[in-house]
């Protein structure tokens, strides 16, 4: 029989997200769970370096944060959030602050901010270029003076508690032990970060692999815009390593086979010399979003203007040049990169240029929330790069994710704990029984008639994700990606987990995990096929234009219970003063307003 | 073909469910000029042997989970390259000084509880921390750089599977712990140093330190978690002799309100 425990709000999730939630929460009087399948500070938040954007500085205007977002989410973006993401912002930042984050400072001590991608201004706040690491172990560290708060550390969410039509908790597996646990709650939050990893070449850890995305989807909440998936420009070849867009942002430059920098054939403005102080313009050249960056790459590869380095098996790279910055800048504003250069590429930026590529980022898409974090099954709140509220639309800038885990966050545990204090009480009879069918779904795929290895599968999705829902799309690459996921969905049918312990068993999370990135990958093949248009990240070989008729609409991905293809239909994108326009930069990209 | 260049690796085993006492498994991994050893663990589990169990995320070496013994000494798995340690073999171990849950993966809570212990968060005598309003406290570069060097630990645990004094004591609060500590206090924003430091000078706190140094040889993020431990033993030292004054004068910034 599983364990059943009870609380008032469980979390799902410990990074930046789950944390904020937390403190939210922790403030309310309520009991608390916090569940994470690995201890808080391991989180992939962790890994953030470039900055968090929120409008402090007096040549600053919130209007033009909100026109930024809108504009770099080509429309899809639902304009009554960004508004309300924009305004909450540097509230939360300077929350943030007097929780311990050590902001680069200005020398009279105000918080320092540094230009971004797809930003009119400088906006985003930074610690040096570990932005992402220090917002998480300050939050974390921050949690630590709430005894209140009762954290399931290493504990692997298996399902959510459903019942009469209200969700009402997780089941987890606690991995110290393999002991299963039915942890309910009168409302739950759901912040498990994104699915990189259904991808074979991408900046998220190996934590990424969209859990809670599949469990909202299986208990019957819809997936949103899921075929808006960002590569970001600059990886590292090999390992997938991100090379901060600070690094731009600071001055770094892109070139080719022919040390060109070739942006200015991109529609994205003209460069400025690297030593003019006008260097870097913001919305242009390397300060363009990264949709537009990574498709530039695909470009000059078709041209045959890339590099191809025997050291790095022959992938195709460009060159970042951050020559010209010096090493006293570069130590000071950028020290991670020079750090993660020398150490996974044997390049130190300060004398040489660093090859990178495009590498899957981010998901735009998500959990369908509203913009008070609500999904549409009552009592499950969702934030983070997990839910889609949507700010993010086809596009997120940089800088921008970081900020909404705050905003979301926050908002997602003030709204859970409404929920809480006016919920009915819980049916534990029944949760006790769904608890107990869990547990014994999770004995059964440790049996010894499986055939299937975990690692073809999961190699097998993702290659036929890199060929079919890449930078550039067609319908007969999708199709193709769609059959492969169907097949591996089969595959997993008799997937082998040989270890049967209970004591860690690494082996069947990771068959976990397998099952929730094939769920995830499903829904963005068919919401990518079913979108015949161009937008943001979204690009069709086939349909090159944006098609604002037809498709100013959010995706909505429903799970088939039957097991086949989900069910795609569309949710009204919220305009409120933004009218769609030309998505322009590198020339005049003034506000426009209705 | 020419053929494939392998790498011997020697991994440490233990499973509290069926084994009495640890072992060692020998597995050839294909050798990779740009590999690290944790990517050859993982390729063992992939191909070879799923039951490995080990803990890993980020591959960049920023989420501290991947620390391990590499022939005998304390290191992130993914950050040490594989042509480092040509032509091997390469023993893999859990982290020193740790009890061992499974195979390469240690108990890692009593950690937390040390953390939590030494209060590591911004304290402020009035309470305003969840409040905006007043916009950022300020700081100053210079009051910065006072603290920013001991708030990189990224909690990997590589400095606890040096310390010698660990070894023998395990109570002891360790050096993360302890450069976290005085790493708020520092904190030109806080105002929580004496609460921390009666807490610091607690047996088991900084007087277990000996001043080996190891913990600031193995950091792979230069934190100096030796030259933390001097700094708190001195501001302790005065703390037990009632000289807050002098800590105020000469130790914390200025302006702090100690
Ligand atoms: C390399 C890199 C650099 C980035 N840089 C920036 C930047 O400069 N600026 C910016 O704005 N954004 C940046 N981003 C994006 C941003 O960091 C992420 O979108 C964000 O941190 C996600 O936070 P989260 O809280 O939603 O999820 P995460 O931090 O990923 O946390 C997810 C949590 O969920 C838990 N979890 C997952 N599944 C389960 C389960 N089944 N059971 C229990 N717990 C579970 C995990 O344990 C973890 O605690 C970057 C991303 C990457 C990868
Ligand atoms: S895997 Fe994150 S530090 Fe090594």
């Amino acid at each position: 029989m599983s364990d059943f425990i009870q609380h008032d709000v469980v979390i799902i999730g410990g990074g930046g997200a789950g944390l904020r939630a937390a403190i939210s929460l922790a403030e309310s009087g309520l009991s608390i769970a916090l569940v994470s399948k690995v201890y808080p500070m391991r989180s992939h938040t962790v890994a953030a370096e470039g900055g968090a954007a929120a409008v402090i500085k007096p040549n600053d205007s919130l209007e033009d944060h909100i026109y930024d977002t809108i504009s770099g989410a080509d429309w899809l973006a639902d304009q009554d959030a960004v508004e309300y993401f924009v305004n909450e912002a540097p509230k939360e930042m300077t929350r943030l602050e007097h929780w311990g984050c050590p902001w680069s400072r200005e020398p009279q001590g105000k918080v320092a901010v540094r230009p971004f991608g797809g930003m009119k201004i400088e906006r985003t706040w930074f610690a040096a270029d570990k932005t992402g690491f220090h917002m998480l172990h300050s939050l974390f560290q921050n949690t630590l003076r709430y005894p209140q708060l009762k954290r399931y550390d290493e504990h692997f969410a298996t399902k959510l508690l459903v019942d009469n039509g209200r969700c009402c908790g997780c089941v987890a597996v606690e991995l110290k032990t393999g002991k299963v646990k039915t942890i309910a709650g009168k409302a739950v939050i759901m912040a498990t970060g994104g699915a990189g990893k259904i991808f074979p070449f991408t900046t998220n850890g190996a934590i990424k692999t969209g859990d809670g995305m599949s469990l909202a989807y299986r208990a019957g909440v819809p997936l949103k815009d899921m075929e808006f998936v960002q590569y970001h420009p600059t990886g590292l070849p090999g390992t997938g390593i991100l090379i901060t867009e600070a690094s731009r942002g600071e001055g770094g430059i892109l070139v080719n086979n022919e040390g060109y920098r070739y942006l200015q054939d991109y529609d994205l403005g003209k460069p400025q010399p690297v030593d003019s102080p006008a260097h870097p313009v913001k919305r242009t050249m390397e300060l363009g979003p990264r949709d537009r960056l990574s498709q530039a790459f695909y470009w000059e590869r078709e041209k045959g203007r890339t590099i191809k380095l025997p050291a790095w098996n022959n992938i195709d790279v460009v060159m970042l040049d951050l020559r010209h910055l010096g090493e006293a800048k570069i130590d000071k504003k950028i020290p991670f990169v020079r750090e993660l250069s020398k150490n996974y590429v044997g390049i130190d930026p300060v004398t040489d240029m660093i090859p990178v590529r495009p590498v899957i980022h981010y998901m735009m898409g998500g959990i369908d929330t509203d913009i008070n974090a609500a999904t549409t099954l009552p009592g499950l709140y969702a934030a983070g790069e997990c839910a889609c509220v949507s700010i993010n639309g086809a596009n997120r800038l940089g800088s921008n994710s970081l900020t909404e885990l705050l905003v979301f966050g926050g908002k997602a545990g003030d709204n859970a704990a409404e929920f809480a204090k006016s919920a009915k009480d819980l049916n534990v009879a029944a949760l006790t029984q769904q608890g107990n069918e869990e547990e014994a779904r999770v004995k059964a795929l440790m049996n010894d008639d499986g055939t299937e290895s975990i690692a073809d599968i999961r190699t097998a999705m993702q290659s036929s994700m890199e060929d079919g829902a890449g930078i550039y799309r067609t319908e007969s690459s999708m199709k193709a990606t769609a059959e492969v996921i169907a097949e591996q969905k089969e595959r997993y049918k008799k997937v082998q987990v040989k270890d049967h312990s209970g004591a860690y068993n690494t082996q069947l999370q990771y068959a976990f995990e397998l099952g929730c990135m094939l769920d995830v990958a499903e829904a963005l093949v068919h919401s990518a096929n079913a979108r015949t248009e161009s937008r943001g990240a979204h690009q069709r070989l086939e349909y090159k234009e944006r098609d604002d008729d037809k498709f100013l609409a959010h995706s909505m991905a429903h799970f088939n219970a039957d097991g086949g293809a989900p069910k795609i239909d569309y949710k009204d994108v919220v305009i409120t003063k933004w009218p769609p326009g030309a998505r322009t930069y590198g020339k005049d990209s003034g506000l426009k307003r209705k | 073909m020419a053929e494939e260049k392998t790498i011997k690796l020697e991994i440490f085993r233990y499973n509290p469910e069926t084994d009495d006492e640890p072992y060692f498994d020998t597995f050839d991994v294909p050798f990779k000029e740009d590999w690290v050893v944790l990517d050859a663990i993982n390729w063992i589990k992939d191909h070879v042997d799923g039951t490995i169990s080990h803990r890993w995320s980020c591959r960049m070496g920023v989420c501290g989970s991947c620390g391990m013994m590499v022939n005998g000494d304390p290191k992130l798995t993914c950050a040490a390259f594989l042509k480092d340690y040509m032509p091997g073999p390469i023993r893999v171990e859990p982290l020193a000084n740790f009890p061992v849950e499974r195979d390469l993966i240690i108990d890692f809570d009593p950690f937390m509880e040390k953390l939590t212990k030494v209060k590591p968060y911004i304290i402020r005598k009035n309470d305003d921390v969840n409040d905006p309003t007043g916009g950022e406290y300020l700081q100053s570069p210079a009051d910065l750089a006072l603290f920013k060097q001991y708030s990189m630990c990224i909690n990997c645990m590589l400095c606890y599977a040096a310390c010698p004094v660990l070894g023998h004591e395990p109570s002891f609060m360790g050096p993360a712990a302890i450069a976290l500590g005085h790493r708020y206090n520092l904190d030109s924003r806080d105002e929580g140093t004496y609460e921390r430091l009666d807490i610091m000078t607690e047996h088991d706190a900084v007087w277990g330190c000996t001043f080996v140094g190891e913990c600031s040889v193995v950091c792979p993020k230069h934190v100096d978690p030796a030259g933390a431990i001097q700094g708190a033993k001195l501001s302790a030292a005065l703390h037990s002799m009632k000289l807050d004054i002098v800590n105020e004068m000469f130790v914390f910034p200025k302006g702090a309100g100690k």
